[in-house]
Order: C-alpha cells, then structure tokens, then sequence
C-alpha cells in the first residue's frame, strides 16, 4: 500500500436543489508509471490509482479510468448536480487492491 | 484494437487505442469536444489539461507521443451537470494531445493540441 495516501476534497456544504456544483478532488500518491528505473537500472514496479469513482445518494457522476500518465497526486475537477441533500462518495482504486473513500454532506435547502 | 508484433510508430499506438475506444467507427473532426492545453509546458510532469463536450457519454484523452498514449477516459453519469473535467498529466516531450468524445447520439468527435514540453514528464 503507498503511503501517506490522504484523500481531499472542496464541495460547497450548502446548495440550491439542482444546482450544479463545482468539485475539487486532490489525493497524495505517487502514481509510480512503471516506465522509471532505480539507481541500478532496474525498472520499478507500475503502482498507480487506476480508477476513481464520484457518487451522490448512488448515482454516478463521473467515472474515471485512469493510466500512468496521469499526474502525482491526481487532480479532477468537474461539475455535479445536486437534486436534493445528501452526500457524495469519492472512491479511488490502488493497483495494490486498496480503496480510499472520502464522503461530503450536501443540504439543499 | 489488437496490437501484433512491435509497435512502430507511437503514432500507431493512439490510432489503436481511439480504435479501441470507438470500435471502429468514423471519428469526425470536433465540432462540440474543446480540448484545452497549454502551448508551452515547462515541466512535462505537471501538465494541466481539460476537455468539455457538453451531452457527451465519455471522453477519452492520450498523448500521442508517450512510451503509452493512454492517459485517462471520463464516463459521465446522471448527475454531471456537464460533461467537462480537468486533472493534471504527464508527457514525455514535445507531442500531440489527443482527445475523442463518444457524443450522446453515438458518434465520435476528436480534437488535438500540440503541447511544447521544456522538461520532460517520463523516465528519470
């Protein structure tokens, strides 16, 4: 497991029922490509998170796949839709099998 | 797309890889994808780049001149309020940014961006 993996996120803690929000993810990782070598000359192992998953109340709004060419510390910014309260899940998958969640609570009202 | 023998051209590989993505089909130049990427990238490492294809199902991005031209594919579900998205990649030098969008009626959209790179992204 990489270490020292944080997940962040901004979304706005309060919006209007269908409302489209603006959200920021950041998570530390230092997405190994797989095509460096060591001192040595040996390659390292790829290490990387390859999928990353935003939700709200269980509906999709964005889906990545991602590949070694995507930046340390991944960045995604995008737009939601925010129907009514509830909550976002952001799900990042590690090529090592691991899952870091994170989960923000939007009132609509 | 299957890939036999050694890949020749880098250039080959993203035609394989849009191929791939689109099953085949007619890729038409774009007229509702916006690719946007700077000119100039001092540090190939950090290369801040956004796509946008309002109504789009997924939108796939490569850099045509990495030892792997696969970058990254956005699927957009029922609550993106667009179909845009912004995120940060590596390119290994001077090259060609690449980006396909499967619009919502099913057909293909591609828009390119040459980005010069002063210090490379891969490697080290």
């Amino acid at each position: 497991m990489a270490e020292n993996v944080t997940p962040r996120v901004r979304v706005p803690s309060k919006a209007s029922a269908g409302e489209e929000i603006t959200i920021k993810t950041l998570i530390s990782h230092p997405m190994e490509s797989g095509q460096r070598k060591d001192k040595e000359g040996n390659i390292i192992p790829r290490s990387i998170i390859h999928r990353f998953v935003t939700t709200f109340n269980g509906e999709t709004v964005i889906d990545v796949t991602m590949e070694p060419a995507i930046s340390t510390n991944p960045y995604f910014e995008f737009v939601a839709k925010v129907p009514e309260s509830g909550t976002f899940e952001f799900t990042w998958f590690d090529d090592d099998g691991s899952e870091y969640t994170e989960s923000k609570d939007v009132t609509v009202g | 797309a299957l890939v036999f023998g050694p890949r020749i051209a880098w250039a080959t590989a993203t035609d394989d890889a849009i191929a791939e993505f689109t099953g085949g089909a007619d890729v038409a130049e774009a007229t509702g994808l916006t690719l946007t990427a700077p000119e100039i990238a001092e540090n190939g490492n950090t290369v801040p780049i956004e796509v946008d294809a309002p109504g789009a199902e997924s939108i796939i991005v490569l850099a045509s001149g990495n030892p792997n031209p696969d970058v990254g594919t956005f699927a957009f579900g029922p609550l993106a309020a667009s179909q845009m998205a912004s995120t940060r990649i590596r390119l290994a030098g001077t090259q060609d940014v690449v980006a396909v969008a499967k619009m919502a009626d099913g057909t293909f959209q591609r828009a390119s961006q040459e980005v010069k790179v002063t210090i490379g992204g891969c490697g080290g």
